[in-house]
């Protein structure tokens, strides 16, 4: 194609492609995932597309007298679960950052006490 | 560009999981111990191989760390399949055996899995044991295996990838449906109740199967085009391949 349009094009030949291209990979994504769901929940107001945990594990475990119980720490409620991720990722985000060089540039431990530190 | 479209599309998908994981109870107290005593040997591996290797290279670590990120989201990603017209999610586990091996994996596994199992309803920490059994040591073990099996025998990189990916899935299902047939069955035979349950997985996991294995396939070819200094450095191909591609 750069040989058709010229090398001159190239560059923003290939941005343009590449723009277009992710366009239709989020596009595609976003009709995918959402699409089949929305018009199955108008259609029947009941659960659709349950997981295989209640199709398949959880119907062959009630029917034989196990049931699933609830989860020890329940993070369905309000705005908890956020709270939690919100946690997770500044917990997550410190530990990264604080142990950024040691990690990303093999030093096993930080200058010692007394030590002055690199300028 | 592609990096905010990414971000955008993930969040737009984000919805309540949808797991294959084995749920809090569902398994008979001495099975889920059973499952957990045979899952430790192996995430003890992986421990231990994981500080031998930080012991040469310290940045192993961020890499296993992005790796175990990785695996957490891909399988807490429900994904509808209209031939089943259910949701479930692929595991990653191939991905990560085939670049840090099928013990690191394991360990991987085992801290994605427990995160679910505490704040995700994902999974459970009775059946945390089971779970990692299925998805850890199971998956890891075929993906690594049909890989290493398949480049032993001259197979391009991306199709012993996507065999690695599918391997994996699919040997996940098949673990699951053996714990859970042997723990609920009861005086109930084994064999007819574990055709029964995977024929019940069939529908949704055959298509899943394939697009992990697509999915696999497509990081590893990446990696490749991108990064190969890493699948040099974690032996997954030999210097001499990138040349020759290159």
């Amino acid at each position: 194609m750069a040989r058709i349009i010229g090398i001159g094009h190239r560059v923003q030949s290939a941005g343009s492609i590449r723009r277009s291209l992710a366009v239709a990979v989020f596009v595609s994504l976003v009709t995918f995932s959402l699409v089949p769901l929305t018009f199955c929940q108008s259609a029947s107001g009941a659960e659709t597309w349950p997981g295989v945990d209640e199709s398949v594990v959880e119907k062959f475990a009630s029917e034989r007298g196990r049931e699933a119980h609830s989860p020890l720490i329940n993070t369905d409620q309000g705005d908890l679960l956020l709270f939690v991720f919100l946690m997770a990722g500044a917990v997550g985000g410190f530990a990264a950052g604080y142990c950024w060089r040691m990690l990303l540039e093999g030093k096993a431990t930080g200058p010692a006490r007394g030590q002055k530190k690199r300028k | 560009m592609m990096k905010v479209l990414l971000c955008i599309t993930l969040l737009l998908v984000a919805a309540p999981a949808y797991a294959m994981h084995i749920s809090e109870g569902i398994l008979p107290l001495p099975w889920a111990v059973g499952w957990f005593a045979l899952a430790v040997p192996f995430v003890a591996l992986g421990i231990r191989q994981l500080n031998s290797l930080a012991r040469e290279d310290l940045s192993i670590k961020p890499l296993v760390g992005l790796m175990a990120a990785v695996v957490f989201i891909i399988s807490c990603m429900p994904v509808p399949v209209p031939t089943a017209g259910t949701c479930s999610h692929p595991c990653g586990t191939g991905m990560a055996a085939i670049l840090l091996g099928p013990w690191i994996s394991s360990l991987i596994a085992a801290v994605a899995l427990l995160l679910q199992a505490l704040f995700l309803s994902h999974g459970g920490l009775s059946t945390w044991g089971a779970n990692i059994f299925s998805m850890g040591v199971i998956g890891s073990l075929a993906g690594y295996l049909t890989f290493k099996g398949l480049r032993a025998m001259g197979a391009p990189l991306a199709l012993a990838a996507f065999f690695a990916g599918l391997q994996a899935d699919w040997a996940t299902y098949l673990a699951t449906s053996v714990e859970l047939a042997s723990g609920i069955r009861g005086s109930e035979p084994f064999l007819p109740l574990l055709e029964k349950i995977l024929i019940a997985f069939v529908p949704t996991q055959l298509p899943l199967g394939i697009l992990e294995g697509a999915m696999t396939a497509g990081m590893v070819v990446l990696l490749y085009r991108k990064r190969p200094d890493i699948l040099v450095r974690m032996r997954v191909i030999e210097p001499g391949e990138v040349k020759a591609h290159g």
